[in-house]
């Protein structure tokens, strides 16, 4: 927990956080409404004898009382589909409609690509790219496992992307959920602090950097690309989105969230960023007893 | 996981050739004209067989026809979606934009196996199209659901339909949800369930 240290001057009630960190999650899962409704998942839960909570901000989101969600009827027909809590907030704040063109950058292994073709009812086109080949597989068999027939699979660098095999040259939306350090997960992965070093969030920071970017190129103007990461560095947060602020023509949007949330920061270090980041969400372990996130919206400017 | 997940039930795919050389026969000398299929990109099925350029692809049409005439899924379930090959008679069905051919990963799910001598629908087509299926239907006990989705074959004497590929269902919740794909032949309901989709519930 030592590399956490750096963030007490910016959380609330930091002793409350590390504790949080050091508390292992619950089994959350998403209810896929591509198979089945909210309601009726309910039931066959029920029916399977398997407890359930449903999340206040959210009543697709359920955490189940069970030590094998994946051996129960609702994830052998795809009703249901292992997911964090938090990592269910992105595609809601990216709020994809039935129709669009949509691309998730960094899509693997496919938890927040099927939610999204979910919101869009599965009607559309949602690109989902990863430039891992090996994850690919786990994307291309959960994509089907949920019956998500409006996704297109790529592997490319998200960097460098190119629309030239499409036949449409821009999206209506862009997620970017970066790969990052991961601090987030400790709660999950009791192991995601041990390659953390300083030199990896520089390295890592860059690559994210390079993605935002060709994320909003590739978005038509009024467009909106939503970029998150699972973790508090703000070397990958707000620096990456000042970054973007700086070099393409976009703003960052407000957005409501009914997740107890703090804002994005201003400053870090000996950095200052816009002071429209704080239209950004920090959501730390202790505030609703999830993974941490941060998620900011931007719409694409002229 | 990935890749060619589901399995091939009848591994029939050396009766590749010799309908291949059928189709050819039919056409005859305009079929020397097509071209063959490239197993690295998705190319979108032609609407109807006359329109084939490329040999031994199945039409939409025949594909459209093949659900409706064996499992009475309505034409018109796939009036918003597009079919299309990649490999030899993997045929995956999208709702998107894409043009053809078009070299990426997957494109939407796949829903069948032509070129072999029983078309085969997979197991995840099945769990999301299956609902609209009114024949070659057969409904499971609980108990027999869960031998089904861990992947065990099973006696079924009732059936009286059709031998072949069925469509396997429980009801769950107050209506019935489709399994996935079983092979019914000899007084034996055999799953065909991927052993990556499988179960023990």
């Amino acid at each position: 927990m030592e590399p956490l240290e750096r963030y007490r001057p910016i959380i609330d009630d930091f002793e409350a956080f590390l504790e949080a960190c050091e508390r292992p999650l619950g089994n959350a899962v998403r209810v896929n409404t591509i198979k089945a409704s909210v309601e009726r998942t309910l039931v066959a839960l029920e029916e399977d004898g398997v407890a359930y909570e449903q999340a206040d901000w959210n009543p697709r989101v359920l955490d189940l009382e069970t030590d094998s969600p994946g051996s129960t009827w609702t994830s052998f027909h795809g009703f249901t589909h292992g997911q964090e809590e938090v990592s269910a907030v992105p595609p809601v704040v990216l709020d994809p409609r039935p129709g669009e063109r949509v691309w998730d950058c960094c899509a693997a292994p496919g938890g927040k690509a099927t939610q999204i073709a979910a919101l869009m009812d599965d009607r559309g086109t949602v690109v989902a790219n990863d430039n891992n080949l090996g994850r690919i597989s786990a994307l291309r068999f959960n994509a089907e496992r949920l019956g998500a027939t409006s996704l297109a699979v790529t592997n490319d660098d998200a960097r460098n992307y190119s629309l030239a095999r499409f036949s449409f040259d821009e999206f209506d939306r862009a997620l970017v959920d970066a790969p990052c350090s991961c601090e987030g997960t400790i709660r999950k992965n009791p192991d995601a602090l041990e390659n953390w070093s300083d030199g990896h969030i520089s390295s890592v920071a860059g690559i994210q950097k390079g993605i935002l970017r060709r994320a909003i190129q590739a978005t038509r103007e009024g467009g909106t690309v939503v970029y998150s990461t699972c973790t508090f560095a703000p070397e990958e947060n707000e620096a990456t989105v000042q970054h973007a602020l700086e070099n393409e023509p976009c703003r960052v949007a407000d957005f409501d969230l009914d997740l107890e949330h703090s804002p994005g920061l201003t400053a870090w270090e000996d950095e200052t960023f816009d002071s429209s980041l704080e239209k950004a969400a920090r959501i730390y372990p202790h505030q609703n007893d999830t993974g941490g996130f941060f998620v900011a919206k931007l719409e694409v400017t002229a | 996981m990935g890749g060619d997940a589901d399995a091939d039930a009848t591994g029939g795919d050396e009766t590749n050739a010799s309908e291949g050389d059928s189709v050819n026969a039919l056409e005859g000398d305009d079929a020397t004209e097509l071209e063959q299929n490239d197993g690295q990109r998705f190319g979108r099925l032609p609407a109807t067989d006359a329109e084939r350029t490329v040999e031994g692809r199945a039409s939409r049409e025949a594909v459209v026809h093949y659900f409706a005439d064996r499992f009475g899924i309505p034409s018109g379930t796939f009036d918003d979606y597009t079919f299309w090959e990649k490999g030899a008679g993997k045929i995956w069905i999208f709702a998107g934009d894409a043009p053809s051919p078009v070299e990426i990963e997957a494109i939407g799910m796949t829903c069948l196996r032509t070129r072999q001598e029983h078309w085969k629908p997979t197991t995840d087509f099945v769990q999301r199209f299956g609902r609209y299926a009114t024949d070659c239907v057969i409904e499971l006990e609980r108990d027999q659901a869960r031998a089904f989705a861990s992947g065990e074959d099973q006696p079924l004497e009732r059936w009286d339909g059709d031998w072949g590929y069925l469509i396997a269902t429980h009801e769950i919740a107050g209506e019935f949800e489709p399994l996935g794909v079983g092979l019914y032949v000899h007084g034996e309901l055999r799953s065909v369930v991927p052993k990556g989709r499988q179960r023990d519930l």
